[in-house]
Protein backbone atom coordinates (compact mmCIF):
# COMPACT_ATOMS: atom_id res chain seq x y z
CA UNK A 1 0.00 0.00 0.00
CA UNK A 2 2.85 2.90 0.72
CA UNK A 3 4.51 2.08 -2.66
CA UNK A 4 1.78 4.18 -4.40
CA UNK A 5 -0.44 6.85 -3.80
CA UNK A 6 -3.75 6.16 -3.02
CA UNK A 7 -5.51 4.23 -5.55
CA UNK A 8 -2.25 4.20 -7.88
CA UNK A 9 -2.47 7.96 -9.89
CA UNK A 10 -1.06 10.68 -8.64
CA UNK A 11 -3.41 13.54 -7.32
CA UNK A 12 -2.78 16.19 -10.24
CA UNK A 13 -3.63 13.43 -12.30
CA UNK A 14 -7.26 12.65 -10.28
CA UNK A 15 -7.68 16.18 -10.23
CA UNK A 16 -7.70 16.76 -14.03
CA UNK A 17 -9.73 13.80 -14.49
CA UNK A 18 -12.05 14.94 -11.80
CA UNK A 19 -12.71 18.34 -13.62
CA UNK A 20 -13.19 16.13 -16.54
CA UNK A 21 -15.97 13.84 -14.88
CA UNK A 22 -17.87 17.00 -13.24
CA UNK A 23 -18.17 18.99 -16.79
CA UNK A 24 -19.21 15.57 -18.36
CA UNK A 25 -21.79 14.97 -15.92
CA UNK A 26 -22.91 18.88 -16.56
CA UNK A 27 -23.08 17.77 -20.50
CA UNK A 28 -24.82 14.87 -20.58
CA UNK A 29 -23.37 12.33 -23.55
CA UNK A 30 -20.49 14.96 -24.89
CA UNK A 31 -17.39 13.84 -24.52
CA UNK A 32 -14.95 15.64 -22.70
CA UNK A 33 -10.95 15.18 -23.47
CA UNK A 34 -8.24 14.22 -21.22
CA UNK A 35 -4.92 13.48 -20.61
CA UNK A 36 -5.11 9.84 -20.49
CA UNK A 37 -1.84 8.54 -18.29
CA UNK A 38 -0.09 5.06 -19.34
CA UNK A 39 -1.68 3.10 -16.97
CA UNK A 40 0.23 -0.40 -15.59
CA UNK A 41 -1.53 -2.40 -18.57
CA UNK A 42 -1.83 -2.30 -22.18
CA UNK A 43 -4.76 -0.16 -24.00
CA UNK A 44 -7.81 -1.93 -24.70
CA UNK A 45 -7.44 -3.58 -21.59
CA UNK A 46 -10.03 -0.99 -19.45
CA UNK A 47 -7.20 1.57 -18.49
CA UNK A 48 -9.74 4.60 -19.64
CA UNK A 49 -12.43 3.06 -16.98
CA UNK A 50 -9.54 2.24 -14.45
CA UNK A 51 -8.03 5.97 -14.22
CA UNK A 52 -12.19 7.15 -14.07
CA UNK A 53 -12.19 4.21 -11.24
CA UNK A 54 -9.20 5.87 -9.55
CA UNK A 55 -10.25 9.57 -9.51
CA UNK A 56 -13.97 8.01 -7.75
CA UNK A 57 -13.02 5.69 -5.25
CA UNK A 58 -12.91 6.30 -1.60
CA UNK A 59 -11.54 3.84 1.05
CA UNK A 60 -14.61 3.25 2.40
CA UNK A 61 -15.68 1.95 -1.21
CA UNK A 62 -16.62 -1.75 -2.53
CA UNK A 63 -15.66 -2.45 -5.62
CA UNK A 64 -16.79 -4.95 -8.15
CA UNK A 65 -15.52 -5.71 -11.78
CA UNK A 66 -17.55 -7.59 -14.61
CA UNK A 67 -15.57 -8.10 -18.16
CA UNK A 68 -18.24 -9.37 -20.33
CA UNK A 69 -20.95 -9.74 -17.31
CA UNK A 70 -18.61 -12.38 -15.83
CA UNK A 71 -16.80 -11.23 -12.13
CA UNK A 72 -14.15 -14.10 -12.65
CA UNK A 73 -12.37 -13.50 -16.50
CA UNK A 74 -8.49 -12.49 -16.73
CA UNK A 75 -9.64 -8.73 -17.32
CA UNK A 76 -12.26 -8.38 -14.13
CA UNK A 77 -9.60 -10.33 -12.07
CA UNK A 78 -6.64 -7.87 -12.66
CA UNK A 79 -8.42 -4.62 -12.26
CA UNK A 80 -10.04 -6.00 -8.91
CA UNK A 81 -6.81 -7.24 -7.59
CA UNK A 82 -5.12 -3.79 -8.90
CA UNK A 83 -7.32 -1.36 -6.84
CA UNK A 84 -7.40 -4.10 -3.99
CA UNK A 85 -3.78 -3.75 -3.90
CA UNK A 86 -3.13 0.14 -4.93
CA UNK A 87 -6.57 1.56 -2.91
CA UNK A 88 -7.24 -0.95 -0.16
CA UNK A 89 -11.03 -1.25 -1.05
CA UNK A 90 -13.25 -4.03 0.27
CA UNK A 91 -14.04 -5.89 -3.31
CA UNK A 92 -17.43 -7.67 -4.02
CA UNK A 93 -18.82 -9.90 -6.82
CA UNK A 94 -22.45 -9.21 -5.56
CA UNK A 95 -23.81 -6.42 -7.55
CA UNK A 96 -26.10 -5.02 -4.96
CA UNK A 97 -22.87 -4.83 -2.03
CA UNK A 98 -21.14 -2.62 -4.75
CA UNK A 99 -20.85 1.19 -4.62
CA UNK A 100 -18.67 1.33 -7.67
CA UNK A 101 -18.86 -0.80 -10.43
CA UNK A 102 -16.53 -0.90 -13.20
CA UNK A 103 -17.63 -2.71 -16.74
CA UNK A 104 -16.26 -4.40 -19.50
CA UNK A 105 -19.21 -4.47 -22.10
CA UNK A 106 -22.23 -5.24 -20.13
CA UNK A 107 -25.01 -3.37 -17.64
CA UNK A 108 -25.44 -6.01 -14.79
CA UNK A 109 -28.69 -7.29 -14.84
CA UNK A 110 -29.92 -6.19 -10.95
CA UNK A 111 -30.88 -2.96 -11.35
CA UNK A 112 -28.56 -0.77 -9.94
CA UNK A 113 -29.83 1.71 -7.02
CA UNK A 114 -28.71 5.63 -6.04
CA UNK A 115 -25.13 5.44 -4.07
CA UNK A 116 -24.05 3.46 -6.92
CA UNK A 117 -21.37 4.50 -9.60
CA UNK A 118 -21.34 2.70 -13.19
CA UNK A 119 -17.75 3.09 -14.70
CA UNK A 120 -17.51 1.98 -18.16
CA UNK A 121 -14.99 0.80 -20.15
CA UNK A 122 -14.66 2.30 -23.74
CA UNK A 123 -12.70 1.03 -27.05
CA UNK A 124 -14.13 3.65 -29.37
CA UNK A 125 -16.06 6.47 -27.54
CA UNK A 126 -16.74 8.13 -30.75
CA UNK A 127 -20.12 7.12 -32.66
CA UNK A 128 -19.73 9.04 -35.67
CA UNK A 129 -16.03 7.15 -35.85
CA UNK A 130 -16.44 4.25 -38.20
CA UNK A 131 -18.78 6.69 -40.37
CA UNK A 132 -15.69 9.72 -40.49
CA UNK A 133 -12.40 9.04 -39.66
CA UNK A 134 -11.80 12.84 -38.99
CA UNK A 135 -12.16 14.28 -35.44
CA UNK A 136 -11.94 17.57 -36.80
CA UNK A 137 -14.81 16.69 -38.83
CA UNK A 138 -17.06 14.55 -35.98
CA UNK A 139 -16.62 17.09 -33.32
CA UNK A 140 -18.09 19.78 -36.09
CA UNK A 141 -21.00 17.11 -36.38
CA UNK A 142 -21.46 16.86 -32.59
CA UNK A 143 -21.25 20.59 -32.24
CA UNK A 144 -24.00 21.08 -35.44
CA UNK A 145 -26.23 18.56 -34.13
CA UNK A 146 -25.29 16.93 -37.53
CA UNK A 147 -26.57 12.85 -37.11
CA UNK A 148 -28.55 12.32 -40.45
CA UNK A 149 -25.19 10.21 -41.29
CA UNK A 150 -26.42 7.67 -38.12
CA UNK A 151 -29.27 7.18 -39.68
CA UNK A 152 -28.66 6.15 -42.91
CA UNK A 153 -25.98 3.95 -41.52
CA UNK A 154 -29.45 2.00 -39.78
CA UNK A 155 -31.17 2.91 -42.89
CA UNK A 156 -28.46 0.82 -44.73
CA UNK A 157 -29.09 -1.54 -41.89
CA UNK A 158 -32.60 -2.59 -42.73
CA UNK A 159 -31.89 -2.22 -46.90
CA UNK A 160 -29.47 -5.06 -46.36
CA UNK A 161 -30.55 -6.99 -44.09
CA UNK A 162 -34.36 -6.02 -43.42
CA UNK A 163 -33.58 -5.44 -39.75
CA UNK A 164 -31.16 -2.95 -38.38
CA UNK A 165 -28.67 -5.57 -37.62
CA UNK A 166 -26.65 -3.20 -35.27
CA UNK A 167 -26.60 -5.34 -32.24
CA UNK A 168 -24.11 -4.15 -29.86
CA UNK A 169 -22.67 -0.16 -29.63
CA UNK A 170 -25.96 0.61 -30.34
CA UNK A 171 -26.13 4.40 -30.57
CA UNK A 172 -28.20 6.47 -28.44
CA UNK A 173 -29.48 9.97 -28.49
CA UNK A 174 -28.81 11.56 -24.76
CA UNK A 175 -31.90 14.80 -23.66
CA UNK A 176 -32.44 14.86 -27.40
CA UNK A 177 -28.86 16.63 -28.03
CA UNK A 178 -25.53 14.10 -28.02
CA UNK A 179 -25.51 11.25 -30.12
CA UNK A 180 -23.28 8.76 -27.95
CA UNK A 181 -21.72 5.48 -28.11
CA UNK A 182 -23.02 3.28 -24.75
CA UNK A 183 -19.87 1.25 -25.42
CA UNK A 184 -19.97 -2.35 -26.84
CA UNK A 185 -22.96 -3.24 -24.75
CA UNK A 186 -25.48 -5.51 -26.81
CA UNK A 187 -28.07 -3.51 -27.68
CA UNK A 188 -30.06 -5.55 -25.18
CA UNK A 189 -28.85 -3.50 -22.53
CA UNK A 190 -29.80 0.20 -24.29
CA UNK A 191 -33.27 0.21 -22.24
CA UNK A 192 -31.20 0.46 -18.85
CA UNK A 193 -29.13 3.46 -19.58
CA UNK A 194 -31.93 5.91 -19.23
CA UNK A 195 -33.58 6.35 -16.04
CA UNK A 196 -31.25 4.83 -14.06
CA UNK A 197 -30.41 5.59 -10.40
CA UNK A 198 -26.73 5.48 -10.58
CA UNK A 199 -24.20 7.54 -11.73
CA UNK A 200 -22.70 6.31 -15.23
CA UNK A 201 -19.28 7.49 -16.42
CA UNK A 202 -17.50 6.55 -19.34
CA UNK A 203 -13.63 6.36 -20.25
CA UNK A 204 -11.44 5.61 -23.23
CA UNK A 205 -7.86 5.30 -22.10
CA UNK A 206 -6.40 5.41 -25.76
CA UNK A 207 -8.96 7.58 -26.96
CA UNK A 208 -8.09 10.21 -24.18
CA UNK A 209 -12.17 10.77 -23.67
CA UNK A 210 -14.40 10.93 -20.80
CA UNK A 211 -17.93 11.34 -20.67
CA UNK A 212 -20.98 10.48 -18.24
CA UNK A 213 -24.94 10.06 -17.89
CA UNK A 214 -26.14 11.74 -14.76
CA UNK A 215 -28.95 9.83 -13.04
CA UNK A 216 -32.32 9.92 -14.62
CA UNK A 217 -31.00 10.92 -17.76
CA UNK A 218 -33.53 10.81 -20.39
CA UNK A 219 -31.44 8.05 -23.21
CA UNK A 220 -33.29 7.13 -26.62
CA UNK A 221 -31.95 4.19 -28.73
CA UNK A 222 -31.80 5.80 -32.70
CA UNK A 223 -34.82 3.95 -34.65
CA UNK A 224 -37.34 4.49 -37.26
CA UNK A 225 -41.04 5.28 -36.79
CA UNK A 226 -41.64 1.70 -39.24
CA UNK A 227 -38.76 -0.06 -37.47
CA UNK A 228 -38.52 0.51 -33.78
CA UNK A 229 -35.19 -0.10 -31.50
CA UNK A 230 -36.00 -3.99 -30.24
CA UNK A 231 -33.48 -5.33 -27.54
CA UNK A 232 -32.74 -8.23 -28.40
CA UNK A 233 -31.38 -11.07 -26.63
CA UNK A 234 -31.23 -15.28 -27.94
CA UNK A 235 -34.45 -16.78 -27.37
CA UNK A 236 -33.67 -19.54 -24.92
CA UNK A 237 -33.54 -19.26 -21.16
CA UNK A 238 -30.44 -19.94 -18.99
CA UNK A 239 -29.19 -23.57 -19.34
CA UNK A 240 -28.06 -23.09 -15.33
CA UNK A 241 -30.63 -21.10 -13.78
CA UNK A 242 -33.33 -20.89 -16.01
CA UNK A 243 -33.99 -17.39 -16.40
CA UNK A 244 -35.31 -16.14 -19.31
CA UNK A 245 -35.02 -12.26 -18.61
CA UNK A 246 -31.42 -12.27 -18.81
CA UNK A 247 -28.95 -11.62 -21.85
CA UNK A 248 -27.08 -14.64 -22.98
CA UNK A 249 -23.76 -16.03 -23.27
CA UNK A 250 -23.86 -19.11 -26.22
CA UNK A 251 -21.30 -22.04 -25.25
CA UNK A 252 -19.77 -24.47 -27.92
CA UNK A 253 -19.61 -27.50 -25.17
CA UNK A 254 -18.21 -30.32 -27.64
CA UNK A 255 -16.94 -30.75 -31.26
CA UNK A 256 -20.53 -31.96 -32.42
CA UNK A 257 -22.10 -28.54 -32.53
CA UNK A 258 -23.40 -29.15 -29.05
CA UNK A 259 -24.19 -25.77 -27.25
CA UNK A 260 -25.74 -24.26 -24.31
CA UNK A 261 -26.89 -20.94 -23.50
CA UNK A 262 -25.99 -19.43 -19.91
CA UNK A 263 -26.27 -15.90 -18.30
CA UNK A 264 -23.57 -13.42 -19.08
CA UNK A 265 -23.92 -11.80 -15.60
CA UNK A 266 -22.42 -14.46 -13.48
CA UNK A 267 -23.53 -12.99 -10.35
CA UNK A 268 -27.34 -12.86 -11.08
CA UNK A 269 -26.68 -16.72 -12.83
CA UNK A 270 -25.55 -17.56 -9.05
CA UNK A 271 -27.45 -15.79 -7.01
CA UNK A 272 -30.22 -16.94 -8.98
CA UNK A 273 -28.86 -21.14 -8.77
CA UNK A 274 -28.42 -20.25 -4.61
CA UNK A 275 -32.63 -19.68 -4.19
CA UNK A 276 -32.85 -22.91 -6.36
CA UNK A 277 -33.67 -21.85 -9.86
CA UNK A 278 -32.22 -24.46 -12.28
CA UNK A 279 -31.97 -24.44 -15.76
CA UNK A 280 -32.16 -27.77 -18.45
CA UNK A 281 -28.47 -28.20 -18.28
CA UNK A 282 -27.63 -27.35 -15.03
CA UNK A 283 -25.78 -30.63 -13.20
CA UNK B 1 2.93 34.91 5.91
CA UNK B 2 0.22 33.82 8.28
CA UNK B 3 0.68 31.22 10.15
CA UNK B 4 -2.88 29.73 9.00
CA UNK B 5 -1.58 30.20 5.29
CA UNK B 6 -0.02 26.95 5.67
CA UNK B 7 -2.24 24.85 8.02
CA UNK B 8 -6.46 23.95 6.87
CA UNK B 9 -5.06 21.54 4.13
CA UNK B 10 -6.89 17.99 4.04
CA UNK B 11 -5.14 16.15 6.71
CA UNK B 12 -4.09 13.11 4.26
CA UNK B 13 -4.55 14.70 0.90
CA UNK B 14 -5.06 11.80 -1.19
CA UNK B 15 -8.06 10.47 0.85
CA UNK B 16 -9.59 14.13 1.71
CA UNK B 17 -9.74 14.80 -1.50
CA UNK B 18 -11.44 11.68 -2.45
CA UNK B 19 -13.54 11.77 -0.44
CA UNK B 20 -14.51 15.54 -1.03
CA UNK B 21 -14.86 14.83 -5.19
CA UNK B 22 -17.59 12.42 -3.99
CA UNK B 23 -19.52 14.88 -2.58
CA UNK B 24 -18.80 17.48 -5.22
CA UNK B 25 -19.88 14.64 -8.05
CA UNK B 26 -22.36 13.24 -6.38
CA UNK B 27 -23.55 17.43 -5.88
CA UNK B 28 -23.20 17.82 -9.68
CA UNK B 29 -24.76 14.68 -10.97
CA UNK B 30 -28.12 14.95 -8.43
CA UNK B 31 -28.29 18.67 -8.89
CA UNK B 32 -30.40 20.15 -5.95
CA UNK B 33 -29.02 17.72 -3.55
CA UNK B 34 -26.92 18.85 -0.36
CA UNK B 35 -24.10 17.31 0.54
CA UNK B 36 -21.63 17.28 3.29
CA UNK B 37 -17.77 18.51 2.31
CA UNK B 38 -14.92 17.93 5.08
CA UNK B 39 -12.24 18.20 5.70
CA UNK B 40 -10.23 21.54 4.89
CA UNK B 41 -9.99 24.90 7.13
CA UNK B 42 -9.27 27.62 5.11
CA UNK B 43 -9.10 31.33 6.54
CA UNK B 44 -12.28 33.62 6.34
CA UNK B 45 -13.82 34.62 4.13
CA UNK B 46 -13.58 31.37 2.44
CA UNK B 47 -16.16 28.58 3.95
CA UNK B 48 -14.66 24.87 4.63
CA UNK B 49 -16.86 23.94 1.53
CA UNK B 50 -15.33 26.48 -0.25
CA UNK B 51 -12.12 25.25 0.85
CA UNK B 52 -12.32 22.13 0.44
CA UNK B 53 -13.93 21.94 -3.07
CA UNK B 54 -11.00 24.27 -4.35
CA UNK B 55 -8.52 21.86 -2.82
CA UNK B 56 -10.06 18.85 -4.66
CA UNK B 57 -10.55 20.54 -7.95
CA UNK B 58 -7.23 23.09 -8.32
CA UNK B 59 -3.99 23.59 -9.21
CA UNK B 60 -1.53 25.20 -11.21
CA UNK B 61 -3.61 24.08 -14.41
CA UNK B 62 -6.48 26.03 -13.36
CA UNK B 63 -6.99 29.82 -13.16
CA UNK B 64 -9.44 31.30 -10.35
CA UNK B 65 -11.02 34.66 -10.39
CA UNK B 66 -11.34 35.87 -6.82
CA UNK B 67 -14.80 38.12 -6.51
CA UNK B 68 -15.24 40.93 -3.87
CA UNK B 69 -14.67 40.48 -0.89
CA UNK B 70 -12.76 37.13 -1.69
CA UNK B 71 -10.05 38.46 -3.60
CA UNK B 72 -8.45 39.36 -0.15
CA UNK B 73 -5.11 38.62 0.92
CA UNK B 74 -5.76 35.74 3.49
CA UNK B 75 -7.36 33.66 0.57
CA UNK B 76 -4.66 34.55 -2.10
CA UNK B 77 -1.98 33.15 0.20
CA UNK B 78 -3.87 30.12 1.58
CA UNK B 79 -4.94 28.83 -2.28
CA UNK B 80 -1.43 30.11 -3.73
CA UNK B 81 0.47 27.59 -0.94
CA UNK B 82 -1.85 25.01 -1.32
CA UNK B 83 -2.95 25.04 -4.98
CA UNK B 84 -0.34 27.20 -6.71
CA UNK B 85 -3.38 27.99 -8.96
CA UNK B 86 -2.79 31.53 -11.06
CA UNK B 87 -5.36 34.75 -10.10
CA UNK B 88 -6.85 36.37 -13.41
CA UNK B 89 -10.08 38.35 -14.51
CA UNK B 90 -13.56 36.50 -14.90
CA UNK B 91 -12.88 36.44 -18.15
CA UNK B 92 -9.98 33.76 -18.53
CA UNK B 93 -11.21 31.78 -15.47
CA UNK B 94 -11.85 28.46 -15.24
CA UNK B 95 -13.27 28.56 -11.46
CA UNK B 96 -14.96 31.98 -9.99
CA UNK B 97 -15.25 32.16 -6.54
CA UNK B 98 -17.03 34.60 -4.76
CA UNK B 99 -20.38 35.71 -2.94
CA UNK B 100 -23.58 35.42 -5.55
CA UNK B 101 -24.07 39.52 -6.00
CA UNK B 102 -20.27 40.18 -6.41
CA UNK B 103 -19.76 37.71 -9.57
CA UNK B 104 -22.25 39.18 -11.35
CA UNK B 105 -22.45 40.06 -14.48
CA UNK B 106 -22.43 36.23 -15.69
CA UNK B 107 -22.11 37.05 -19.22
CA UNK B 108 -17.95 37.62 -18.86
CA UNK B 109 -17.24 34.25 -18.01
CA UNK B 110 -16.30 31.65 -20.83
CA UNK B 111 -19.12 29.79 -21.29
CA UNK B 112 -17.18 27.43 -24.26
CA UNK B 113 -17.29 26.67 -27.18
CA UNK B 114 -19.97 24.80 -29.68
CA UNK B 115 -16.94 22.25 -30.50
CA UNK B 116 -15.50 22.12 -26.64
CA UNK B 117 -18.70 23.06 -24.18
CA UNK B 118 -16.62 21.77 -21.61
CA UNK B 119 -14.29 24.78 -21.75
CA UNK B 120 -16.53 27.15 -19.44
CA UNK B 121 -16.48 28.61 -16.34
CA UNK B 122 -17.40 26.72 -13.18
CA UNK B 123 -18.72 29.39 -10.41
CA UNK B 124 -18.55 28.59 -6.79
CA UNK B 125 -20.82 31.06 -4.87
CA UNK B 126 -20.63 31.18 -1.51
CA UNK B 127 -24.17 31.24 0.65
CA UNK B 128 -25.52 32.44 3.53
CA UNK B 129 -28.05 29.42 3.69
CA UNK B 130 -28.73 26.47 1.52
CA UNK B 131 -32.27 24.75 1.79
CA UNK B 132 -34.16 22.86 -0.45
CA UNK B 133 -36.52 25.80 -0.85
CA UNK B 134 -37.41 28.29 -3.44
CA UNK B 135 -36.67 27.53 -6.86
CA UNK B 136 -37.86 24.25 -8.74
CA UNK B 137 -35.70 22.18 -10.63
CA UNK B 138 -35.86 19.48 -13.12
CA UNK B 139 -33.70 17.91 -15.79
CA UNK B 140 -30.58 15.46 -15.92
CA UNK B 141 -30.32 13.88 -12.31
CA UNK B 142 -33.50 14.75 -11.05
CA UNK B 143 -35.76 11.84 -10.57
CA UNK B 144 -39.23 13.94 -10.52
CA UNK B 145 -38.05 17.77 -9.24
CA UNK B 146 -35.57 18.89 -6.80
CA UNK B 147 -36.26 22.03 -4.63
CA UNK B 148 -33.15 24.29 -4.48
CA UNK B 149 -32.54 27.88 -2.54
CA UNK B 150 -31.22 29.82 -5.93
CA UNK B 151 -30.24 33.53 -5.35
CA UNK B 152 -32.08 34.22 -8.04
CA UNK B 153 -33.93 32.46 -11.52
CA UNK B 154 -33.87 34.64 -13.73
CA UNK B 155 -29.78 34.45 -14.50
CA UNK B 156 -30.16 30.43 -14.24
CA UNK B 157 -33.12 30.45 -16.79
CA UNK B 158 -30.98 32.31 -18.99
CA UNK B 159 -27.62 30.19 -18.68
CA UNK B 160 -29.90 26.71 -19.65
CA UNK B 161 -30.83 27.88 -23.18
CA UNK B 162 -27.54 28.18 -23.74
CA UNK B 163 -26.99 24.71 -23.49
CA UNK B 164 -24.93 22.51 -24.58
CA UNK B 165 -22.43 25.55 -23.75
CA UNK B 166 -22.80 27.39 -20.35
CA UNK B 167 -21.72 28.06 -16.73
CA UNK B 168 -21.63 25.17 -14.07
CA UNK B 169 -22.12 26.39 -10.40
CA UNK B 170 -21.51 24.71 -7.38
CA UNK B 171 -22.97 26.28 -4.37
CA UNK B 172 -21.64 26.04 -0.65
CA UNK B 173 -22.52 27.24 2.57
CA UNK B 174 -20.76 26.04 6.08
CA UNK B 175 -19.99 22.22 5.51
CA UNK B 176 -22.22 21.14 3.13
CA UNK B 177 -22.57 22.03 -0.83
CA UNK B 178 -24.94 21.78 -3.37
CA UNK B 179 -24.27 22.33 -7.71
CA UNK B 180 -26.59 23.63 -10.57
CA UNK B 181 -25.14 22.03 -13.95
CA UNK B 182 -26.35 24.51 -17.07
CA UNK B 183 -28.56 21.11 -18.04
CA UNK B 184 -31.50 21.81 -15.57
CA UNK B 185 -34.19 23.68 -15.76
CA UNK B 186 -35.15 26.25 -13.13
CA UNK B 187 -38.38 27.37 -12.21
CA UNK B 188 -39.90 29.19 -9.36
CA UNK B 189 -41.89 27.37 -6.86
CA UNK B 190 -45.43 27.49 -7.57
CA UNK B 191 -45.92 28.22 -3.58
CA UNK B 192 -43.48 31.44 -3.96
CA UNK B 193 -45.24 32.31 -7.69
CA UNK B 194 -48.71 32.02 -6.31
CA UNK B 195 -46.99 34.46 -3.43
CA UNK B 196 -45.78 37.15 -5.93
CA UNK B 197 -49.24 37.30 -7.94
CA UNK B 198 -50.92 37.97 -4.39
CA UNK B 199 -48.22 40.55 -3.87
CA UNK B 200 -49.05 42.15 -7.19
Amino acid sequence: MTEYNFAYLDEQTKRMIRRAILKGLAIPGYQVPFASREMPMPYGWGTGGVQVSAAVLTPKDTFKVIDQGADDTTNAVSIRTFFQRTAGVATTTATSDATVIQTRHRIPEEPLHEGQILVYQVPIPEPLRFLEPRESETRKMHSLEEYGLMHVKLYEDISRHGHIATSYAYPVKVEGRYVMDPSPIPKFDNPKLGDMAAIQLFGAGREQRIYALPPYTQVVSLDFEDHPFEASKADHPCGMCGATDSYLDELIIDDLGGRMFVCSDSDYCEARQATGHKGKDAA
Amino acid sequence: MQANTLSGGFADPAVGSAHAFRSVMEAMARPGTIQDIEGAAPPAPLSPAMGAVLLTLCDTETPIYLAGDMDCDAARAWLAFHTGAPFVGPAHCMFAVGKWDALAPLAVYPIGTSEYPDRSATLIVECSELAASSATLTGPGIKDQATLSLPEVEAFQANRTLFPLGLDFIFTCGERLAALPRSTEVSRSSSEAIAQVGAS
